[in-house]
């Protein structure tokens, strides 16, 4: 293996492993708080998704705009992907979970209900243009709900070139921007956690609930915090994963979605910089492994260091620790 | 529903075997009355039926690993994709043993499997077994896609057939409106395997699912279905009960995955061809989806469940562009408004007529 | 309304059957059952009526490959409708069997078709691993079928009687495309890519065979896969100037992309699972200069004026199989006009047949494969799909 190759791999692996270890987050704070697997978080990263994309053909971005133009349009998708991913977590929250929680319903079948909830915002999603032809708007929203179950491409506006050449390598600015946004934002949420008052709040509820609520601590409004946290960081996530991959589609996130799972178990669910390393191993993981043994075994590889390291460290790479926020 | 749940709990014993004698008796006809309503417009129902009896028998096995051990197994189509491997693999591939020797394989190397993916993976706590069998699951179908010994994504075809014995003709039934006609064009030719006639493999799954009924009751009353379902509430005081939890969880997946497999063999032969394709992670939640919405820990529960997964979509294929979808929003309100299943365990349903009953009696007191 | 059942004798029973249900699937027609002369009639009748007769489509009309099963449905419906205007007194009706793609579901959907007496062929199926499930019924049935689009060598060779396809396979396209990189391209160093599934990894194997050495690395990847770095990466250490892949759309379009993005100029050479709109959405201005083999000729290129009634009927040109799904629904329908109103009659029509299609001359040798097959390259320019050339694959 030459060092470009080398170079090209880690750099890649970590791009996408920093996107991996966003959308975790979401999956970590809500098995913080209720040590619940949120599977129907990978529809919300879904939705945020399309967000950004239909913002974007709304605001007729194209590639060529000048550059701080570029720049403000994807801030403006980056807010829009938040935002409906924020929304659609706190709809989760409330169709799926709020109700079972107050019946103190047996955890499995918390995950049926998360279940029929993706199933149902995904096929909402992939059924757009027959929603849309009901309410007789398929005519005017063509662009946006045609081929419905089929990829829809996300107009980056940014010009993507290459920066500087390391060995024969050169490094593009698009992988470096995702790379250090995702970086960012995790930081962000870890210091919003830590030092907030709300942060507090959600340490104290995973700690040790009982003793939260005796403390005044509204255990509700700190559960649909953690949803909307977890939301409001796979829609950046969203954002970030069609500036490096281009396109999404009804079902993109249930694949990912399990990726990213696996990468908050490998570092420590519920621990939220168990989740940037988690994501960061799983991406360089399953990187170098697609070189050693092709990369129709990339998959084998992440699931088999999963097994690996749960076995060695049944509680993830860091441990559970949303509580102590502690690495 | 519950009342009448109720009765049939506490209905004396005689009665109880001849009722169900009666249903095991109106499920093997099925095929044969083709009743109007219930028989699938869009698809052929014998075809269907097949389909249904093997979710079930894939959901009895499931409810053994998460309705009685408390195991969430999200890779449960493992279990069901190595049996159909094994009567494939050794049945047409790389060998032409007879089915019957080829069922016992399957049945075999499945269960081994269970206690190979157990061993290291049942000493994981709760919630990261999950996401472990997951990943198990997976890495079965993946191997079995890229592995050019497995044949790749081309499959395995000629997969070998139960040898047929055919003694006599029995005429199925036709239906003009609500007349029956008795149809002696169209006959099902008693155990014999064909392709075009799915009815025989419907009454070979029905046998098994019946025997696997059998045993499944006598598991669970023995000691060892005490076991679990001391393990299953309270791990931690089972054991120090003396209880070997992990001797028991280990018993329950390999279990499992013994049913499993026998259904993933009978669905090989059935299909006569197998690829990778059909064992994806989806197909396990729908599995797992059989066994909550039924009731986890009821067996009939379980059958219950599958019929809703398996039958439902092929009787509704008109609405096949929206078959996902409505299944979603059915598990959503299944889940919210009846979270104990569709058929909770008798033992549950006890729990909840006491509740019903100490709050009517303290409402009595209020009142009175 | 109360169920009533009727339990008849055995002989009145049959009789009852055969009118009430016109026929059996067991091929025992020749009980001499007394009330069966209405319908042994329509058998025997040339050109007479056709009473509810049907074509079946098999194939996917729902689920993630619907657009594909669309197309063709779209040129079936286009044959069926020109036959039933020219033909007043024999109306044929279309069965659709919707597979959603998935061997699994094929079974039963083909024993449904089977069971209907009134379905005497079938165009489709239209996936090669449904094929694999589906095909073996319908030949134990002797229920003729002609495929718009399966094109795994493979299928032809099975000895299934029923068996009939009316485009080349991948054994004529894999070497056109070989062809093509060597010729057309003159590419030193290629890299083959495939997707794992029986169709791409097939078809790249055969590609790979005919490059010989000109193949410098190779790679396969997985369907729904969307991060192709470690792909990329090696085709970036090979220094390709060709990369070709076997495989579906959705992966090509996100292939040429990514590649792009990472600065590789190589050209991209694809198959005829990517000749859709999805690679041009996925790709977006990078899929621009992807040849795309497919053994289809281009609609512009088919025989009369099918191109326009195509656009007239359904308000947009023909799209990839839909010319294809027209002939093999033609040649069914021809044979139920010619009075082939029976299974055994119009299977043993469409075996002799020979006439002009749309797309090909349409006859069919003992395995059930066209006598005639073109390959034809195809070019991204503009973000439309041109045809470029058509390879000759014979020398």
């Amino acid at each position: 293996m030459s060092l470009a190759t080398f170079l090209d791999l880690t750099l890649s692996g970590l791009v996408v492993g920093a996107i991996y270890a966003l959308f975790a987050l979401g999956y970590t704070l809500v098995y913080g708080v209720l040590r619940l697997i949120n599977f129907a978080h990978s529809e919300v990263f879904m939705w945020g998704s399309f967000a950004a994309v239909w913002l974007m053909m709304a605001m007729g971005a194209r590639s060529g705009m000048s550059i701080p133009a570029a720049i403000g349009f994807l801030l403006l998708a980056l807010i829009a992907a938040m935002a409906v991913s924020g929304a659609i977590a706190l709809v989760v929250e409330k169709v799926a979970y709020s109700r079972l929680r107050h019946k103190n319903a047996p955890p499995l079948v918390a995950l049926i209900s998360a279940i029929g909830a993706s199933f149902v915002l995904a096929e909402i999603m992939g059924l757009r243009d027959k929603i849309a032809g009901w309410v007789g708007l398929d005519g005017v929203l063509a662009p946006y709900v045609a081929r419905a179950r089929d990829t829809t491409s996300f107009p980056n506006p940014l010009p993507n070139v290459t920066l500087f050449e390391v060995a024969d390598f050169p490094v593009r600015s698009n992988q470096l921007i995702v790379l250090f946004a995702a970086l960012i934002m995790m930081v962000a949420l870890d210091q919003f956690v830590r030092r907030s008052r709300l942060g507090r709040g959600v340490r104290a509820v995973s700690q040790d609930p009982e003793a939260a609520a005796l403390m005044g601590i509204n255990r509700d409004r700190v559960i649909q915090l953690t949803f909307l946290l977890g939301g409001l960081m796979a829609g950046a996530a969203a954002l970030l994963y069609l500036m490096h991959i281009g396109v999404t589609r009804f079902n993109v996130g249930f694949i990912l979605g399990i990726k990213a799972f696996t990468a908050a178990v490998l570092g420590g669910i519920g621990n939220i910089r168990g989740a940037l390393l988690g994501g960061l191993t799983l991406g360089l993981a399953e990187n170098y492994g697609s070189l050693i043994f092709g990369t129709e075994w990339k998959d084998v590889v992440a699931f088999c260091l999963l097994i690996v390291v749960l076995l060695f460290r049944p509680t993830g790479l860091l441990g559970e620790s949303l509580g102590k926020a502690r690495a | 529903m519950r009342r009448f749940l109720d009765a049939v709990g506490d209905a004396p014993r005689g009665v109880r075997i001849a009722g169900l004698v009666a249903l095991a008796l109106l499920a093997y006809a099925l095929p044969l009355l083709n009743p109007p309503i219930i028989t699938t417009p869009e698809s052929d129902f014998r075809a269907v039926l097949f389909t249904v009896a093997s979710y079930a028998l894939v959901a009895l096995g499931l409810n053994i690993v998460l309705g009685y051990a408390g195991l969430l197994d999200l890779g449960y189509v493992g279990f069901y994709a190595v049996g159909a491997y094994t009567v494939a693999v050794f049945g047409s591939l790389h060998g032409n043993l007879p089915f019957p020797l080829l069922m016992v394989l399957a049945v075999c190397i499945t269960t081994a499997s269970g206690l190979l993916l157990g061993a290291p993976t049942l000493r994981v706590r709760g919630d990261y077994l999950a996401i472990v069998t997951l990943g198990f699951g997976e890495i079965i179908r993946l191997v079995a896609l890229n592995s050019e010994w497995l044949n790749g994504a081309r499959g395995i075809t000629g997969i070998p057939r139960p040898p047929s014995v055919e003694l006599f003709e029995i005429p199925r039934l036709t239906w003009e409106g609500w007349v029956a006609y008795v149809d002696l064009g169209d006959k099902s030719v008693f155990m014999k395997f064909a392709l075009l006639d799915a009815t025989p493999y419907y009454w070979l799954t029905l046998t098994v699912i019946i025997f696997v009924l059998f045993a499944d009751v006598l598991l669970q009353r023995s000691r060892v279905g005490r076991a679990w379902e001391a393990t299953r509430e309270d791990e931690e005081a089972a054991e120090l009960n003396g209880v070997p939890t992990f001797r028991f969880k280990l018993l329950a997946f390999a279990m499992g995955a013994f049913v499993g497999g026998m259904s993933g063999a009978l669905f090989a032969s059935r299909q006569g061809s197998i690829n990778p394709e059909p064992f994806v992670i989806q197909i396990s939640i729908l599995f797992l989806a059989a066994v909550v919405i039924g009731g986890q820990g009821n067996r009939w529960g379980a059958i219950v469940g599958a019929i809703v997964v398996a039958y439902l979509p092929e009787r509704f294929r008109e609405a096949s562009e929206f078959r996902v979808l409505i299944f979603g929003l059915a598990l959503l309100v299944l889940s919210n408004f009846r979270p104990q299943g569709l058929l909770p365990p008798r033992r549950r349903r006890r729990v909840n007529r006491e509740t019903d009953r100490k709050q009517q009696m303290e409402g009595g007191v209020v009142h009175g | 309304m109360r169920p009533t059942l009727k339990f008849l004798s055995p002989v009145a029973a049959a009789a009852l059957l055969l009118t009430a249900c016109g026929g059996t699937t067991g091929g025992d027609t020749e009980t001499p059952a007394p009330g069966s002369s209405e319908t042994s009639a329509t058998g025997e009748g040339g050109g007479g009526s056709c009473d509810g007769v049907k074509i079946g489509f098999f194939g996917a009309l729902t689920g993630d490959y619907a657009n594909l099963g669309q197309n063709i449905r779209n040129g079936v419906e286009l044959a069926l409708n020109e036959h039933n205007a020219a033909n007043a007194e024999c109306q044929v009706e279309l069965a659709d069997f919707d597979s959603a793609g998935a061997p699994d579901q094929a079974p039963g959907l083909a024993t449904k078709a089977i069971g209907d007496d009134k379905v005497l062929g079938i165009v489709g199926p239209a996936f090669s691993g449904e094929s694999k499930v589906a095909n073996p019924l319908f030949a134990e049935a002797g229920l003729v079928h002609i495929t718009p689009s399966a094109t795994n060598p493979a299928l032809a060779e099975n000895g299934w009687e029923t068996f009939f396809r009316v485009l080349g396979n991948d054994a004529t396209q894999g070497p056109g495309a070989a062809k093509y990189i060597k010729d057309v391209l003159g590419a030193k160093k290629v890299v083959v890519i495939d997707d794992a599934s029986e169709y791409g990894k097939g078809l790249a194997d055969i590609v790979r065979e005919d490059l010989g050495d000109l193949v410098v690395e190779n790679d396969t990847i997985q369907a729904k896969q969307t991060d192709f770095s470690a792909t990329v990466s090696k085709v970036r250490a090979a220094g390709a100037d060709a990369v070709f892949f076997g495989g579906y759309y959705p992966e090509a379009g996100l292939m040429v992309k990514q590649l792009r993005d990472a600065g590789i100029e190589a050209t991209f050479v694809t198959d005829d699972g990517a000749k859709d709109e999805g690679l041009i959405v996925a790709g977006g201005e990078a899929a621009n200069g992807t040849i795309i083999t497919c053994p289809c000729l281009p609609p512009e290129e088919a025989g009369g004026t099918f191109a326009q009634d195509y656009e007239k009927e359904f308000g947009a040109p023909p799209a990839t199989y839909s010319a294809e799904g027209y002939d093999a629904a033609k040649v069914l329908l021809d044979g139920i006009a010619e009075g082939k109103t029976e299974r055994e009659a119009l299977l043993s029509y469409v075996e002799d047949y020979n006439k002009d299609g749309v797309t090909k001359k349409l006859q069919f040798d003992e395995r059930g494969e066209p006598s005639e097959v073109s390959v034809w390259a195809y070019k991204v320019e503009n973000g439309q799909i041109v045809p470029d050339q058509e390879i000759n694959v014979a020398s």
